[in-house]
C-alpha cells in the first residue's frame, strides 16, 4: 500500500485470485482478443459468447474467514448505518436471451454505479493534451477503453467486500466520549468482548508495543528488558524473554516470525521463539524503529542523530542519513509513500527518503519541540503534537499547511492513526480518540470520540490492523481497548490474512520478496514513476540534434510539387511557396492576436488590486 | 688644513640633514628636475588652451594611458586636479586589503586617544595671560629665542654640532683605522674564498650553522619578532631544499657513488649521509611558539599563494550577481541588527568623535572604495527604512560622516525614484518597464554610477512599490522604533527590522501563535486534574520562558533563505581580466566587459514552497528514481503527456482483478504444445499471391476481412 498509488483506500479486490485458474474468457468489449493458431475458424464465432456467471463459490470461501469486527447493537443506543443507495448506474444496453428461450428478468451483466467505477479510474483527464495524430489518438482511445473495462471489473468485485465498519453512536445528544470501555464490552458479543483485556506488568516499566501486519500478533517490550510476543486473539504466548538491557522500541518485521528490538546499545533481531538471530552493531543507540513492508526496510532513528535504513531481505544498510538535528526520538512512516517523518526539537518535522541525503521537505510545526508525529494511511493528513501543548493536523498533499489545531491540557506525547483515520493521542495516563465523518476524513478535534483512563502513563500506542482494537502500552502494562470503527473491516486474503496458515505465509513471503520495491524509489509522490523523465528526454533530444547537426523532428520547409508542363515555371513555384508562407504567417498572427487579450487580462488583474490609501486602516 | 676639515665636515653634515629632510618636507615637483619634459608639457598645455578657445573649454585631465604597479612619480602631474599632489598618496597601495584596513583603523584609533596629560605643563607654556608675559613672549619671538624646552637658539645648536679640533683629529684617526681594517678583512676574505679544501668548507659551514643557531636562540629571547623573521628565512631555505633535487642521490656524484656502493662501504655511507642530510634539511623546524608562527605562516603563505587579483575577480564575479548582492546586504543588515544590542549606548555617542579623528587615515580608503560603498549603500538604501535609523545609530562601521551624508542624499533620491517608480510599477508590473526606466535615471544621475538596476523578481518590484507607500510614515516610525529599542533592546530585536520578510513573517507568526481552542476532555490526565487552571497558566509561562531564547521562527526563516539561495541557478562569469584591456594587480575589468561576458542562467520554475512560509521543499532531483523512469518516447507519441496517459493504469495483480490482469498481460503470441505452427503464407499477411489473375485473392483485402469478422462477431454475440 505504500508504493502503490491508489485512488481509494479500499483494499482492491484481489480476492479473485482465490478463484481456480480458468481459461481466459473474453467479454464482449474486450479488444485484445486475438486469434490463436490452434483455434479453428469456427471457434472464432463462439469466442465472445457468454460471460461467466458470477462465482458464488468464492463468496462462500471468504465468508468463513471474515474478521469478527465489533459490530455493536445495543437496543436503540447503537445502530448500524444503512449504506445509501446509488442513484446512477451503468447498464449494458443489449438484452440477452438464454438457450431455453426463457426471458431473463435482469438481462445483461449487473449494473454498476458510476461513482464506484470512477473510484478505480487512474487516468488523469484534467490535463489537456496537445493535438495528437490519428495514430496516437487511437492508442489513447485504447488505453482509455482498457481503463474503463478494468474499473468496471474492479467495481463489480467490490461486492465481495461484505463487511462494514462498526461505530458508536450516542442517543440524541449523548456524548460518545462518556461511554466507557465497560459499557462497550457489555454491549458487544463475547468474541469481541474478549478483545478487551489488560495485562498487568508493573514490574518491567513502561511498555512499547507493535502489532504484526496481519493484526494477529502482538509484540511488546518493557523498558526493563521484558520482551514478549503473543497471538493476542487466542492469548497464546509465542516467546517471552528478558534481554537484560533497556528496550527502547520493538517492531515486527515483514511477518510475525521476526521482530526487531532496539536495545540500549544495539539493534537485535529475534525470531518467534525468542532466539536472537542478529545483533546489528551498525545501528547503535536506536530510539525508534519503523518497518516499511513493501521495501523490506527497517528504518531506525538513533540518539546520535542518524536515520539508518536496513534492508532486512539482504541484511545490508541501504542508507545512513545524518539528520543534523540532534537526538532523534520522534519517528513515523507515511504508509502511502514510505517516507519517514522525523520530529525535531526545533519544532520542525522533516521528511526523509533513503535516496536523498537531505530531507525531502521540512515543515515548521510548533514553537517548541515536536513530541509526536503520526500520518494516516492515505498519506493525506499528518498529526503533530509539540511541547507547546498543541495538537495540529497538517495537509500532506503538497501544501503542508495546518488544517486544524487544538490546545490540549497537557499535550499529547503519543499519536497514532488507525486504518480508517481515527486519531488516538496519549496524554499522561489518558487516551483520547478523535473521529471524522466517514473514512479517510479529517478527524474533527472538537469532540473526542472516546476517552479512556489507564492505570499508568502512556508509553506506546498502536492500532491493531483489521480489528477495532487499540493497544496501549503504559507503565502498568498493556491495555487492549475496543474502538469501534477503527480498522478496515475487509482484509485482503492474499496480502495480509490474519487467518493464514504457515504454508500460506511462506507462499506470501516469497511473493512479497519478488515484488520488493527498490529503496531508491521512495519519493514524495509515488505516482512520479508513471511519468516520463522530461529532463533527460529533453537532454537526449538536444544531444541528438547536436550530433546529427539538424533537428530530425522539425517540420520540413514547404517544397512545391512539380506540376504539369507549363505550370511549374519558376515564377509559379515561387508564388506557390509564398502562398504557403503567407498562410503560415497569417496563422501565427491570428494566434498571437487571440492570445493578446488573455495576456492583457492577466496584466489587468494586479492593477485592480492596487493598494488604496485607506488600506492602512484595515489592520 | 684643520679649519678646512672642520668646514668640510660641517658641510657634509648639513647636506646630510637636507637629504634626510627632503622626502618629508618638499612636495616633489618633478617639473623642476627634468626640464625637457617640462617644456614638452608646456607646449601641450598651450595647444590645449588654444583648442579650448572655441568655446568648448573642457579641461582635459592628464591621464595615464598605461597601467602598471610601478608608477614613476615623474610622470604624474598635479595639473588638472585642483589640489596638490602628496607623495604619501602615491606611495600608498591602490587599495588596501580590507582585513588590514580594519587593523589600521584600530591602530589609528589607539593613536588618536592621547594619553592623559598633566594639565600644568601645557598651561604654563602655551598661555600668556598677563600683559607682562605677553611682552616677554613677543620679545622672545622677535629674537628667535626658544620658548619651550630646548632653550637653545639655532646658532647655539649649530655651534654645538661643530666639533673641537682634537675631536676632529681623533675622528679622522678612527676613520683611517677603520679603512685599514676593512682592507685587511677584504684581503682575508679574498684569500679564504680561494681555498679549495673541502674539509675546510665543511668545518666552516658547521661553524656557521652553529653560530647561526646560537644567534637565533639569543634573538628568540631578546627580540621575538626578529626571530620570527629569521625563522621564516629558515623555513624558506627548507622550502628551497624541498624544491631542489639536491641531496637526493640524484646528482652526478651520487650516481657514481651508487654504482660504487655495492662494493664500497664508504660510498654507501656517503650516500646515506647525503640522504640524512636531505632529511635534516627538509625537516620542519620545531619552534617554541609553534602554533602562532604556523598560523602566521599559513596566512602569509596564503597571501603569497593566492594573489589578490584572484580574490578581487571573485568579488567582481559576485558583484553583478544580484542574488549574491542581496545576500551580502542582508548579511550586513544582520550584523547591524546584532550590533546595537552589543554596544552600550555611551559608546554609540562617542563614536562620531573618534571617527573624525581617524578620518585622515580612512580618507584614502574612502576615496578608493567609494564606488563599492556607493553600490552597497544603494542596495542598503533600497531597504532604506531600516538602514537609516540603524546607520544613524552607529556610523561607526567604516563610513565617515561624509559618506553618511551621501547616504542620506542617496536614500532620499531613491525614495523619490521609488515613489515615481511605484506609479509606473502599479500601472503595469512588468520587468520591462522598469528596465526601460532605468537608463534615463542613469543619465540624470551620473554621480550615482548606476549600473542599470534590474528588478530581479516581481517581488522586488512589489517591494519597491511598498517602500514608496511607506515613505510618508517613515520618519515617525523610525523614531518610534528607536525609542522602543532604547526601552527594551532585547524584546524582539529582529521583529521590527525584518521588513523585507515582513509579510511572510507575520504569516508565520500567526500560524504558529494562533490560539487554538483547547479541548475539554472528560478525562483529564491525573497530574493536572487538581488546580488545572493555575497550573496551566504556570506551565504556559514556563514554556514561554523556556523557549523565549531560541527563536524557532527566525532560525527556520534563515534556513529557508539559505536553501532558496543555494537552489538558485548561478550566473556564469566568463570575464578574463587583461583581455582586450590593461590588466594587472588592482585593476578590474570594466563593468561593460563584465556585463558582456556574464551569462545569465535563466530563472527556473518558481519554487514549490514559494508561498508556503513554514515549509522547505527540497527541489533536488531524485536521480536514482529518475533512472527507473521512461526517458524515450515510443513511436507514435509526440508529447510526453500523451504517452503518460497510456501508462497510468497499473497492470499488476495488486491493483486489478484476476481476470482483468490476465487480459491485460495476455501475450500477442501464444504457443500450445501439440499444435503445428504453419509457416506464414503471403495471403496471411495480406500480400497478393504470385498469380495476378486470382481475383478472389485480390479482393480479400485485410481491412475488409477484419470488418467482416467484426460483423460476424457482433451477430454471434447478439444471438
Amino acid at each position: 500500500m505504500e508504493t502503490v498509488p491508489k485512488p481509494s483506500r479500499d483494499v482492491p479486490p484481489k480476492k479473485n485470485r482465490l478463484q481456480a485458474k480458468k481459461k481466459v474468457e473474453t467479454s464482449l468489449g474486450w479488444k485484445r482478443k486475438t486469434r490463436r493458431y490452434w483455434e479453428e475458424e469456427t471457434s472464432l464465432t463462439a469466442a465472445g459468447a457468454s460471460p461467466g456467471p458470477p462465482s458464488n463459490k468464492k463468496n462462500r470461501e471468504l465468508r468463513h474467514q471474515r474478521p469478527k469486527n465489533t459490530n455493536i447493537q445495543k437496543k436503540s443506543r447503537f445502530s448500524r448505518a444503512q449504506p445509501p443507495k446509488k442513484p446512477r448506474e451503468l447498464r449494458n444496453p443489449e438484452p440477452q436471451r438464454s438457450l431455453s428461450g426463457a426471458q431473463d428478468p435482469f438481462p445483461g451483466p449487473a449494473p454498476i454505479p458510476v461513482e464506484v467505477a470512477q473510484k478505480f479510474c487512474r487516468i488523469d483527464k484534467s490535463k489537456k493534451l496537445p493535438h495528437s495524430k490519428s495514430k496516437t489518438r487511437s492508442r489513447l482511445e485504447v488505453a482509455e477503453a482498457e481503463e474503463q473495462e478494468i474499473s468496471i471489473k474492479a467495481a463489480r468485485s467490490e461486492l465481495l467486500l461484505a463487511e462494514e465498519p462498526g461505530f458508536l453512536e450516542g442517543e440524541d445528544g449523548e456524548d460518545t466520549a462518556k461511554i466507557r470501555q465497560v459499557d462497550i464490552v457489555e454491549a458487544v458479543d463475547i468474541a469481541s468482548a474478549a478483545k478487551h483485556f489488560d495485562l498487568n506488568l508493573r514490574q518491567f516499566g513502561p511498555y512499547r508495543l507493535n502489532y504484526s501486519r496481519t493484526g494477529r500478533h502482538l509484540a511488546f517490550g518493557g523498558r526493563r528488558g521484558h520482551v514478549a510476543t503473543l497471538d493476542w486473539v487466542t492469548k497464546r504466548l509465542m516467546c517471552e524473554i528478558n534481554v537484560m538491557e533497556a528496550v527502547r522500541d520493538i517492531r515486527f518485521l515483514h511477518s510475525e516470525a521476526l521482530f526487531a528490538v532496539a536495545q540500549n546499545r544495539w539493534l537485535h533481531i529475534y525470531d518467534n521463539q525468542g532466539i536472537e538471530l542478529h545483533c546489528i552493531r551498525r545501528c547503535d543507540r536506536v530510539t525508534r524503529l519503523e518497518f516499511l513492508p513493501f521495501h523490506f526496510l527497517l528504518a531506525t532513528a538513533s540518539e546520535t542523530g542518524f536515520l539508518t535504513y536496513l534492508d532486512v531481505s539482504v541484511g545490508k544498510i541501504v542508507a545512513a542519513l545524518n539528520a543534523r538535528a540532534g537526538r532523534l526520538d520522534v519517528m513515523t512512516k507515511n504508509p502511502y509513500n514510505a517516507v519517514i517523518h522525523l520530529g525535531h526539537s526545533n519544532g520542525t518535522v522533516s521528511l526523509w527518503s533513503p535516496a536523498m541525503k537531505e530531507p525531502l521537505a521540512k515543515i515548521l510545526c510548533h514553537r517548541g519541540g515536536v513530541r509526536a508525529v503520526a500520518v494516516d494511511s492515505t498519506g493525506t493528513y499528518m498529526a503533530t503534537s509539540g511541547l507547546d501543548h498543541q495538537l495540529k493536523i497538517f495537509d500532506l498533499r503538497g501544501t503542508f499547511q495546518p488544517l486544524s489545531a487544538r490546545t490540549l491540557p497537557q499535550g499529547a506525547g503519543h499519536l497514532v492513526f488507525s486504518q480508517r483515520g481515527l486519531l488516538a493521542a496519549g496524554m499522561g495516563d489518558v487516551v483520547n480518540i478523535w473521529a471524522g465523518q466517514g473514512k479517510a476524513s479529517l478527524p474533527s478535534l472538537e469532540q473526542p470520540y472516546l476517552t479512556h483512563r489507564l492505570s499508568g502513563h502512556v508509553h506506546g500506542l498502536h492500532f491493531c490492523p483489521f480489528e477495532d482494537v487499540l493497544g496501549v502500552g503504559h507503565t502498568g502494562g498493556i491495555t487492549s481497548m475496543l474502538v469501534p470503527g477503527a480498522a478496515e473491516p475487509n482484509f485482503d486474503g492474499l496480502e495480509s490474512n490474519p487467518y493464514r496458515s504457515q504454508k500460506q505465509r511462506q507462499e506470501w513471503e516469497v511473493k512479497a520478496l519478488l515484488e520488493k520495491v527498490p529503496a531508491e524509489l521512495i519519493c514524495l509522490d509515488p505516482r512520479a514513476l508513471a511519468e516520463v523523465d522530461v529532463i533527460s528526454l529533453e537532454q537526449e533530444k538536444k544531444e541528438r540534434i547536436e550530433r546529427l547537426g539538424y533537428d530530425p523532428e522539425a517540420k520540413a520547409p514547404f517544397q512545391p510539387k512539380p506540376k504539369q508542363k507549363g505550370r511549374s515555371s519558376t515564377a509559379s513555384l515561387v508564388k506557390r511557396k509564398r502562398k504557403v508562407m503567407d498562410e503560415e504567417h497569417r496563422d501565427k498572427v491570428r494566434q498571437s492576436l487571440e492570445q493578446q487579450p488573455q495576456k492583457q487580462e492577466k496584466k489587468a488583474k494586479p492593477t485592480r488590486a492596487r493598494p488604496s490609501a485607506l488600506d492602512r486602516f484595515l489592520r | 688644513m684643520s679649519a678646512a676639515g672642520v668646514a668640510e665636515s660641517l658641510l657634509a653634515l648639513s647636506q646630510q640633514e637636507e637629504l634626510e629632510d627632503l622626502p618629508k618636507d618638499y612636495p616633489l615637483n618633478p617639473s623642476e628636475d627634468e626640464e625637457d619634459i617640462d617644456g614638452e608639457r608646456k607646449h601641450q598645455k598651450l595647444l590645449e588652451a588654444i583648442s579650448s578657445l572655441d568655446g568648448n573649454n573642457r579641461w582635459k585631465l592628464a591621464e595615464r594611458s598605461e597601467a602598471s604597479l610601478k608608477v614613476s612619480e615623474f610622470n604624474v602631474t598635479s595639473e588638472g586636479l585642483g589640489e596638490k599632489l602628496v607623495l604619501s598618496d602615491l606611495l600608498g597601495p591602490v587599495k588596501t586589503s580590507s582585513s588590514l584596513a580594519a587593523v589600521k583603523k584600530q591602530l589609528n584609533r589607539v593613536k588618536s586617544k592621547k594619553t592623559v596629560e598633566l594639565p600644568l605643563n601645557k598651561e604654563e607654556v602655551e598661555r600668556a595671560r598677563t600683559p607682562l608675559e605677553q611682552e616677554v613672549f613677543n620679545l622672545l619671538h622677535k629674537n628667535k629665542q626658544p620658548v619651550t624646552d630646548p632653550l637653545l637658539t639655532p646658532v647655539e645648536k649649530a655651534s654645538l654640532k661643530a666639533m673641537s679640533l682634537e675631536e676632529a683629529k681623533m675622528r679622522r684617526a678612527e676613520l683611517q683605522r677603520a679603512r685599514a681594517l676593512q682592507s685587511y678583512y677584504e684581503a682575508r676574505a679574498r684569500r679564504e674564498k680561494k681555498i679549495k679544501s673541502k674539509k675546510y668548507r665543511k668545518v666552516l659551514k658547521k661553524g656557521k650553522a652553529k653560530k647561526a643557531l646560537k644567534e637565533f636562540e639569543k634573538l628568540q629571547k631578546e627580540n621575538p619578532t626578529a626571530a620570527l623573521e629569521e625563522l621564516e628565512k629558515i623555513e624558506k631555505a627548507r622550502m628551497m631544499e624541498r624544491m631542489s633535487l639536491k641531496h637526493q642521490n640524484s646528482g652526478k656524484w651520487a650516481k657514481s657513488k651508487a654504482i660504487m656502493a655495492k662494493y664500497d662501504l664508504k660510498a654507501r655511507q656517503a650516500m646515506q649521509e647525503q640522504l640524512a642530510r636531505h632529511k635534516e634539511l627538509t625537516q620542519k623546524l620545531q619552534a617554541a611558539s609553534e602554533s602562532e608562527e604556523e598560523e602566521g605562516d599559513v596566512e602569509e603563505e596564503g597571501e603569497l599563494l593566492v594573489p589578490d587579483a584572484v580574490n578581487e575577480i571573485q568579488m567582481d564575479a559576485d558583484g553583478p550577481n544580484p542574488w549574491m548582492l542581496r545576500n551580502h546586504s542582508s548579511g550586513t543588515k544582520e550584523a547591524r541588527i546584532q550590533d546595537p544590542e552589543q554596544l552600550p549606548e555611551p559608546v554609540a555617542h562617542e563614536t562620531p568623535e573618534s571617527e573624525e579623528e581617524e578620518r585622515p587615515g580612512a580618507e584614502e580608503e574612502i576615496l578608493l572604495n567609494e564606488f563599492e560603498e556607493r553600490r552597497s549603500l544603494r542596495k542598503k538604501a533600497e531597504l532604506n527604512q531600516d538602514t537609516e535609523p540603524v546607520s544613524r545609530q552607529e556610523p561607526k562601521d567604516s563610513s565617515s560622516q561624509e559618506v553618511l551624508s551621501e547616504l542620506r542624499a542617496l536614500s532620499q533620491k531613491l525614495n523619490k525614484e521609488n515613489q515615481s517608480g511605484k506609479q509606473k510599477v502599479s500601472s503595469a508590473r512588468t520587468v520591462r518597464v522598469v528596465q526601460r526606466k532605468d537608463p534615463t535615471e542613469e543619465e540624470e544621475e551620473p554621480l550615482l554610477l548606476h549600473r542599470p538596476e534590474r528588478a530581479q523578481t516581481v517581488e522586488d518590484l512589489e517591494e519597491l512599490g511598498k517602500e514608496g507607500c511607506f515613505q510618508n510614515k517613515e520618519v515617525p516610525r523610525s523614531v518610534l522604533e528607536g525609542q522602543q529599542l532604547e526601552r527594551n533592546p532585547n524584546n524582539h530585536p529582529g521583529a521590527p527590522k525584518e521588513k523585507k520578510k515582513k509579510e511572510q513573517m507575520i504569516d508565520l507568526q500567526n500560524f504558529l501563535t494562533t490560539k487554538s481552542p483547547s479541548v475539554k476532555s472528560l478525562a483529564v490526565p491525573m497530574t493536572i486534574e487538581e488546580l488545572e487552571d493555575e497550573e496551566e497558566r504556570d506551565q504556559k509561562r514556563m514554556i514561554k520562558e523556556a523557549f523565549a531564547g531560541d527563536d524557532v521562527i527566525r532560525d527556520f526563516l534563515k534556513e529557508k533563505r539559505e536553501a532558496v539561495e543555494a537552489s538558485k541557478p548561478k550566473d556564469v562569469d566568463l570575464t578574463l581580466p587583461g583581455w582586450g584591456e590593461w590588466g594587472g594587480v588592482g585593476l578590474k575589468p570594466s563593468a561593460k566587459k563584465r556585463r558582456r561576458f556574464l551569462i545569465k542562467t535563466p530563472e527556473g520554475p518558481p519554487r514549490k514552497d514559494k508561498n508556503l512560509p513554514n515549509v522547505i521543499i527540497n527541489e533536488k532531483r531524485n536521480v536514482h528514481a529518475a533512472a527507473h523512469q521512461v526517458r524515450v518516447l515510443p513511436y507514435p507519441f509526440t508529447h510526453h503527456q500523451q504517452f503518460e496517459r497510456t501508462i497510468q493504469t497499473p497492470i499488476g495483480p495488486t491493483w486489478n482483478t484476476q481476470r482483468a490482469f490476465q487480459n491485460l498481460t495476455m501475450p500477442k503470441v501464444v504457443t500450445k504444445p501439440g499444435h503445428i505452427i504453419k509457416p506464414i503464407k503471403a495471403e496471411d499477411v495480406g500480400y497478393r499471391s504470385s498469380s495476378r489473375s486470382d481475383l478472389s485473392v485480390v479482393q480479400r483485402n485485410p481491412k475488409q476481412l477484419t470488418v467482416r469478422h467484426k460483423n460476424q462477431l457482433k451477430k454471434n454475440s447478439i444471438d
